[in-house]
């Protein structure tokens, strides 16, 4: 007998992934799964940093998928290699800073990538043609198998048969009636299919699982790059612009200022790397100071740390500042005022 | 049988993962990893990832914050 064919899956944790490998898996396929992370993925970080969101199932969606389906999953760290892709995309940004297209085409390389160093034969992906407006749309799809070389050794199962037949297909690895037609925004084929398949739990269909999506991350992150005046980031900037308010107060300077005890806990870490403020005399958050502040800065900043503090309606805070080089001093200040707040000080 | 430490301490999920995998991937069967941690989504992602691939977490310890997983290398 011979030995099975091999496809590897990427696997997002959502449902359309999760189908896709398992239709195909369906036919006798070896299938195994691949995961990027992109330092992007809103899986995990937020509720592990906030403490209300630590009640919550703290479950990788990608892990749980492979678990349904009993396959191995690779988790590729494509932190630095992504950067080109969020920096300068060939195909532009959709709505947000989200370079959709080129994520797609990236990651389907990498994947094509890991197929040639593996020995595996093709590759899976859930997309569904018109399911997103940059990535899944009939004109984008072969731009993505071109560009990415993946050619017509990339399946996408849930939506194969409004497609030319790819070489697993023309091959007879896959029987192509076998495979879908869905098409379009409706997740009603999607959600039948899961039944069919006894699926009654999973994440959110079609759930943006990506920070670039957010208009208000997005929005974080251009500010990032024009006031360093060059567009680059390193893990800790993306992370960081995940926590705590961020306001700009001054074009030279930004605070991130935590909103409550797991943020407070994980901004610590990065304390040694930025100029920081805390109340002593009140409770209240840590605050980072993101650029470069002389006197009068500090005390602006001190009076914004005290503003959002439990001592925002006493006289005066005792607030605590830290440089870079751990020499601390105390400032006296009075909280701002709310209305003194300017809202485009927010981010 | 050789034991291996991996710290991923301060890094969040997946990361603590994608460490373990990459040092599991380079040692042999039997063979043993401790995984140094503090983000607590570890505690469930190393362990399903262990489950996938065929490996066995021999012992999960938490103290003062931080997190020790010992997981022995299976044979995929």
């Amino acid at each position: 007998m011979s030995e099975p064919r091999k496809a590897v899956a990427l696997i997002s944790g959502g449902l359309d992934s999760l189908l896709a490998a398992r239709v195909v898996m369906e036919q006798g396929v070896h299938v195994e799964g691949i995961n990027f992370f992109t330092g992007f993925c809103v899986e995990g970080h937020t509720h592990a940093i906030r403490k209300k969101d630590r009640a919550r199932p703290k479950r990788n969606n990608a892990l749980w998928v492979a678990e349904q389906l009993g396959i191995k999953l690779h988790i590729i760290d494509i932190i630095e290699e992504y950067k080109q892709v969020v920096i300068n995309p060939v195909h532009g940004y959709g709505a947000n800073l989200n370079p959709c297209l080129d994520c797609k085409i990236f990651m389907i390389n990498k994947a094509r990538e890991w197929i040639d160093a593996n020995g595996f034969d093709f590759i899976i992906t859930g997309e569904v043609i018109g399911q997103r407006p940059m990535s899944q749309r009939r004109d984008t799809m072969p731009v993505v198998a071109r560009d990415s070389g993946a050619g017509d050794r990339l399946v996408r199962p849930l939506c194969a048969r409004k497609l030319p037949p790819t070489l697993p297909e023309q091959e007879g690895w896959l029987d192509r009636d076998r495979l879908h037609d869905f098409n379009g925004r409706s997740r009603k084929p999607q959600m039948a299919l899961a039944r069919q398949f006894g699926f009654e739990e999973y994440a959110q269909p079609a759930g943006g699982c990506c920070f670039l999506t957010d208009e208000q991350y997005s929005v974080k992150l251009a500010d990032l790059w024009e006031t360093r005046g060059k567009r680059e980031y390193d893990l800790d900037d993306i992370m960081l612009l995940k926590v705590g308010r961020h306001l700009r107060p001054r074009p030279h300077f930004k605070l991130i200022i935590g909103r409550e005890e797991g943020e407070n806990r994980f901004m610590e870490g990065y304390r040694k790397r930025f100029v920081y403020l805390l109340p002593l005399s009140h409770t209240g958050p840590l605050v980072l100071l993101d650029g470069e502040a002389d006197s009068d800065d500090l005390e602006l900043a001190a009076r914004l740390t005290a503003r959002f503090s439990h001592g925002r309606d006493a006289e005066r805070v005792t607030v605590e500042v830290t440089g870079k080089d751990g020499a601390a001093r105390t400032l006296e200040v009075a909280p701002l005022p709310a209305t003194e707040i300017p809202a485009e000080w927010y981010l | 049988m050789s034991t291996e430490t991996v710290d991923a301490r301060h890094l969040l999920c997946p990361l603590p993962v994608i460490r373990t995998q990459d040092t599991l991937a380079r040692l042999a069967s039997g063979d043993s990893v401790r995984v140094l941690c503090t983000d607590p989504g570890a505690i469930h992602d190393i362990p399903a990832w262990c489950r996938v691939h065929g490996h066995e977490v021999c012992d999960i310890a938490e103290q003062d914050g931080e997190i020790v997983i010992t997981v022995r290398v299976g044979d995929t």
